[in-house]
This record gives structure tokens, C-alpha cells and sequence, in this order.
């Protein structure tokens, strides 16, 4: 099959929703910009001058212009260039867009796909490099989907704008280079379905996003030590793929959950928790998370350095519990 | 206080419109002091309620220019814009009790109404929370190349708010089909404006984002028609958004059916003024003197409404409340 990056995976999904579909039009920072979001938007404008929206910084202006869109009729797609911006229109999202079709019991639904880039390293600091999907995997009434390869970042932002509710989809910038099997058409990768990337059965290692590409990178290493690792993509963090990660529990009695965001009430915390409360008696170690230290981001490279795990990080939580 | 023109100039209003608009104010008042009296004591409405009594000039005169097809997004303070464009009645007053059978399901109650096929896509209990939503429906309205438009209701309260600033920027840098209403009650919950802007002259605000504000008489609903006759056929025609600012009062408290005389934050001198400035009896002295309504037919009038307000305060006791089993139901839309 053709292979493509995940950057053009994600352009290339944006023109074929907007091809397919008059309603979708893209809205948010840097959409008209060649390297704000990543050259994820290139071409785009030129294609649709007329839905393709480049905005003044006003996030959460912005936010409950694309839900008031959504509410007459529209399919926005509504980018926030780094997800850190997005605590400013966390109002709309939270208290508006979330709620409404609950809220007037089920007459109103916002179909508005809210894509927040993780955008961090470089020495960028406290602001510019948070991966908030625990504070969005709270709030009833937003789903969140964290695809790890092209082939998902494609199907899963037209499953997002498919989708009736609002979905935040999440990609981290760490990806955009990666390379994968893309198929040329549009095609949708089912919400609430998780993946197994690699079968394995002493260990279950379950991650998001661009840690799921270390987690392979660490399964790699530990079978060259004869230990097998079962590594699950989440892919999407609510609703949550909860058969998946329980049948591999079962098989292998061992988890360690790795995520990109912070520990403490973090996904590793929720993911844990789901699993104590069915598999109890399956375990045969505790749960070991890898995630963020509960502190905000660095700018010196050298801390940068042990701030964010790597592949050795989850070599060693695996050791743990062998 | 505003430019209150002393004979307010209803020569190029169409009797039937002014008609209308005295039925729809009395159909407002009325039902707000129903559930007024209802609150009183131990009261079956357990949501807080949040009256528009003294209000109705706006949300009649605004509505009046509006198709059913036209947006309304409201705040807390709802039951006066919801019934001013068409929502049902009854629904409403199933809401307050948190029946199935109301508008919200019973899942929103007083401050959560809606009614899409009457174009009440929602309202929010967030200060200044829909104002970015009518933009958005105006924007949605514009790339569907429709001519509807939008219209956002919000409290003056609302003007402290970034979101506003951000929503007036946007609308007006789009030229979209939406129109601000700002319903200066004077109030921000307990704070009088003063308190709370710098200017309290908001309809100024609109100079800043290159749109046309206006202060007028909030409680003249004459007035509030041909403002926002003219604002909406602007707005309509592809010419851009506009601030109207209402000058009003709310006679009873922040929430609830007091008019919270004791708690001291606004003189009996105040509300008596205010009381004087009925916008419902302003009309009728108009519309009596004019020979358009006699007294015999307008005491018809309230007894019809009356009628109404106790066939929906009927429905309401007597609908059922959601089932218990329907709690998760509609989180997400399947």
C-alpha cells in the first residue's frame, strides 16, 4: 500500500471531508499559515477559500463560534494550533458544547470535531507543551480519540467529523514525520476501538499517541532479552476500549499504562482503576504507570531530557514487574 | 436613563403587530407571576427561577421582527425570549417541574429551554455563554447562503465578559447576520453596573468593533420593535451585526419570586419608579386611548391567557417525571 506521513495523512483527510461534504469547513489559528499547524493545513485555503477560516486569537470566541455553527446545521472542524490555548475556551467546550445535547434532553447535538495539537520539546517550555487528554476525558459529553499512526490520524478525524457529538482529536507534532499505510480513499476508523500493535504474553504495555511508538520501540528491545510484550494502541481514550485491555490483562497478568500526560489523575490513573475494579483477581503485579512527573514542562533541553520518558523508561516499568 | 421620547411614535407599527405584541408581553407577565406565586412556600419548582418580570419589551419587540427559522440564544433569565418566539407554553411549564413532557425533557429546567423547530436552540446559565454561539449560527447561516439571522440575548452583566468583546470582533469582522441585545436590567446579580464597568454606556462598545450601537427604551417595546426592525433587515440584507442596548429593570430579585426590598440593595423609591415604567401598561394606556383595545376586551384578554397559564399549569402537574432508568440516555447522541 501507498505510504504517506502522518502529517499528510491528516491533509489529506481535511480535503477529502471538505470535497465530500459541503457542511465541514475548518476553523481555528494558522489554518491559512504554511508551518503554524505543522503544514497539516497546506493547500486547503486555495482549495476552499470560503471553509477554510483562519481566526483572530480568540479561543474561546472562536470555540463557541464553531458550536454555534455546529448547532445550525455545519460539521466544523476547529483547530487549536497547541492544546495549551485550549484552557481558554475550555468554557465552551465544558459548560456549552459538551453539555448541550444532554441538556435539552437529547433535541440539539453539536457535531464539532475540536482538533488540539500537542506541539512540545524544543526547549518550548510550560506553555507551549501540555497534552491535556485527561482534562478532556472528565467532562461527560466529549469523546477523545489519540491516533498513533497515518492510517488512524486519517480515519479517525473522518470518524470525528462523521461523529454527532463533539470529539476532541488529539495529535502530538512528535508524529507528523512518521511514515505509514495509508489507503488513497476516505474511509473511517471506528471511535471506541482500541488496536493491538503487538501480540505478546508476559506483560501488557497499553499507550497513547506517540508513546505507543515507544512502547514498540521498548518491546523491540525486551524480546531481544526473551521477554514478550503486548502492546496496546488505545487509540481512543472515551469511550474506551474496555474489552480489548481486559482480555490482554487476563492473558498476561501484568500491566504497565503509558501516556504523555501528567500522573496524577492522569489516563495511567483511569485506565488503572478500570482494570482493579473488573480484573482484580488476574493481576499478578501491581499496575505500573509511566507518565509525566506532576510538574510543568522545562525549558533547558538537558531537563527536557528527564521530563519526558522514553522507550527506556517503559523497559524499565516492564522489568518491574517481572 | 435613555432618550425616552415623551409620545412614543407608533404611527408606522401595523395595529395587528401592536396587538400582538400586547398579547405576547401579557402572556409573559402573566406566567411569570403565576410561577411567582407558585414559588412561594413549599413549591413543587425545585430549579431556580430567575423572572423576567419588567422585562417583556424586549424579548416581545426583538421576537416580533423574527421568522421561526431565525435563531434566538438565551441566558438564564429565559422564559420571557423562549415564549416571545414560539415555544410552547405548557412545555415550559412541564420544564420548571422537571417533567418529561417539558422542553427540556426535565433534564434542563428554568434556565436550560429550548425548542428547535421554533428556532430556541438553547440557553445557557453561563454569563455571556451564547453570545459566541449566535455568531457561530450566523456564520453557519451565511456559508448556507440562507437569510435567517441570529439574535444573542445577555445581561449587562455579560459586558464584563471577554467572550463578548471576542463575539463582537468576529461578527463584525465577518459582517455576519447577528444582533446583539443587551437587556440592561442594571443589575449583575446583586451589583449595580456601576459597580462593575468602567462605562456603563455598553451600547459605546460597538464603536470599538465598527458596528452600530444604540441605547434606547428598553421598556418601550414601540421602541424595541423599529430598533430592531431596522437591525434585522440590516442584519438580513448581508450588512453586518448590531448592539442594541435596552435600558430595563427587573422587579423581582436576581433569582426567585422576591422583590428583595430587605436585603438592601436597591430603594422602594427605584422600583417604585420602575413600576411606574410598566412596558405592559404603557401600551395598553396607548393602545386605549387609541381605540384599538376597549376594556371589556382587553380584561378578555387576560382571562384567555389565564386560561392558558392553568391548562399548562395542569399538564405540568399532571405529566409524568423521566424515568429513573433514562438518567445516562442522551450524553452522547447515538
Amino acid at each position: 500500500m501507498r505510504q504517506i506521513t502522518y502529517v499528510q495523512a491528516i491533509n489529506e483527510a481535511l480535503r477529502q471531508l471538505l470535497e465530500r461534504d459541503r457542511r465541514v469547513f475548518l476553523i481555528g489559528q494558522g489554518v491559512t499559515s504554511p508551518w503554524y499547524v505543522g503544514a497539516s493545513t497546506v493547500g486547503l485555503f486555495e482549495r476552499f477559500p470560503k471553509r477554510v477560516i483562519d481566526t483572530p486569537v480568540s479561543e474561546n470566541g472562536v470555540t463557541g463560534v464553531a458550536a454555534g455553527a455546529a448547532l445550525a446545521g455545519l460539521r466544523p472542524i476547529l483547530v487549536h494550533p497547541r492544546m495549551d490555548f485550549m484552557y481558554y475556551a475550555m468554557d465552551q467546550l465544558a459548560n456549552h458544547a459538551a453539555n448541550w445535547h444532554y441538556m435539552f434532553g437529547g433535541q440539539m447535538n453539536v457535531p464539532l470535531t475540536i482538533w488540539g495539537i500537542i506541539n512540545r520539546g524544543g526547549e518550548q517550555a510550560a506553555q507551549h507543551s501540555q497534552a491535556l487528554q485527561a482534562v478532556f476525558t472528565h467532562i461527560p459529553g466529549l469523546k477523545v480519540v489519540m491516533p498513533s499512526t497515518p492510517y488512524d490520524a486519517k480515519g479517525l478525524l473522518a470518524a470525528s467529523v462523521e461523529d454527532g457529538n463533539p470529539v476532541v482529536f488529539i495529535d502530538d507534532r512528535w508524529l507528523y514525520n512518521e511514515t505509514g499505510d495509508v489507503p488513497e480513499e476516505l474511509y473511517s476508523v471506528p471511535i471506541g476501538k482500541g488496536v493491538v500493535r503487538r501480540e505478546g504474553k508476559d506483560v501488557t504495555v497499553a499507550a497513547t499517541s506517540f508513546m505507543v511508538l515507544k512502547a514498540m520501540e521498548a518491546a523491540a528491545a525486551l524480546v531481544k532479552e526473551g521477554i514478550d510484550v503486548e502492546v496496546i494502541d488505545l487509540r481512543s481514550l472515551k469511550p474506551l476500549d474496555g474489552e480489548l485491555l481486559f482480555a490482554s490483562v487476563r492473558k498476561t497478568g501484568r500491566l504497565v499504562v503509558v501516556d504523555g500526560g501528567w500522573k496524577t489523575g492522569g489516563i495511567g490513573a483511569e485506565i488503572s482503576a478500570r482494570v482493579v475494579e473488573t480484573e482484580f483477581k488476574y493481576l499478578k503485579k501491581p499496575i505500573v504507570r509511566v507518565a509525566l512527573p506532576d510538574a510543568p514542562a522545562p525549558a533547558s533541553s538537558v531537563l527536557e531530557k528527564v521530563y519526558y520518558p522514553d522507550a527506556n523508561t517503559i523497559v524499565s516499568a516492564v522489568k518491574q514487574l517481572l | 436613563m435613555s432618550k425616552k421620547p415623551s409620545t412614543p411614535d407608533k404611527a408606522d407599527i401595523p395595529v395587528a403587530t401592536l396587538r400582538s405584541m400586547h398579547l405576547t408581553m401579557v402572556r409573559l407577565r402573566r406566567f411569570e407571576e403565576r410561577v411567582a406565586e407558585l414559588l412561594c412556600g413549599e413549591s413543587e419548582i425545585k430549579c431556580p427561577v430567575h423572572l423576567y418580570i419588567g422585562q417583556e419589551a424586549v424579548a416581545t419587540g426583538v421576537c416580533a421582527n423574527l421568522r421561526q427559522d431565525d435563531y434566538v440564544f438565551s441566558t438564564h433569565r429565559s422564559h420571557g425570549h423562549y415564549l416571545a418566539k414560539g415555544g410552547d407554553m405548557k412545555a415550559l411549564m412541564a420544564e420548571l417541574y422537571g417533567k418529561a413532557t417539558g422542553c427540556s425533557r426535565g433534564r434542563g429546567g428554568s434556565m436550560h429551554l429550548a425548542s428547535p423547530e421554533m428556532g430556541l436552540p438553547g440557553s445557557s446559565a453561563i454569563v455571556a455563554g451564547t453570545i459566541p454561539l449566535a455568531v457561530g449560527a450566523a456564520l453557519a447561516f451565511t456559508m448556507q447562503e440562507k437569510d435567517t439571522v441570529a439574535v444573542a440575548f445577555f445581561g449587562d452583566g455579560a459586558a464584563n465578559e471577554g467572550v463578548f468583546y471576542e463575539s463582537l470582533n468576529f461578527a463584525s469582522l465577518k459582517k455576519l447576520p447577528v444582533i446583539f441585545v443587551c437587556e440592561n436590567n442594571l443589575f449583575s446579580t446583586h451589583m449595580p453596573v456601576a459597580e462593575c464597568l468602567a462605562d456603563t454606556n455598553i451600547y459605546k462598545k460597538a464603536e470599538a468593533f465598527c458596528m452600530p450601537g444604540v441605547r434606547i427604551d428598553g421598556n418601550d417595546v414601540s421602541e424595541v420593535f423599529k430598533t430592531a426592525r431596522q437591525a434585522v433587515a440590516e442584519a438580513r440584507a448581508g450588512r453586518g451585526p448590531a448592539l442594541i442596548e435596552c435600558m430595563t429593570y427587573r422587579w423581582r430579585g436576581h433569582v426567585g419570586p422576591n422583590y428583595d426590598l430587605d436585603k438592601g440593595l436597591r430603594t422602594k423609591a427605584e422600583l417604585d419608579h420602575w413600576l411606574a415604567h410598566c412596558p405592559i401598561r404603557q401600551l395598553e394606556q396607548f393602545l386605549l386611548e387609541r381605540g384599538i383595545m376597549t376594556e371589556p376586551g382587553k380584561r378578555r384578554i387576560y382571562e384567555s391567557v389565564d386560561r392558558e397559564i392553568d391548562e399548562s399549569l395542569v399538564f405540568a402537574k399532571e405529566s409524568p417525571c423521566p424515568d429513573e432508568s433514562e438518567l445516562l440516555d442522551n450524553v452522547f447522541k447515538v
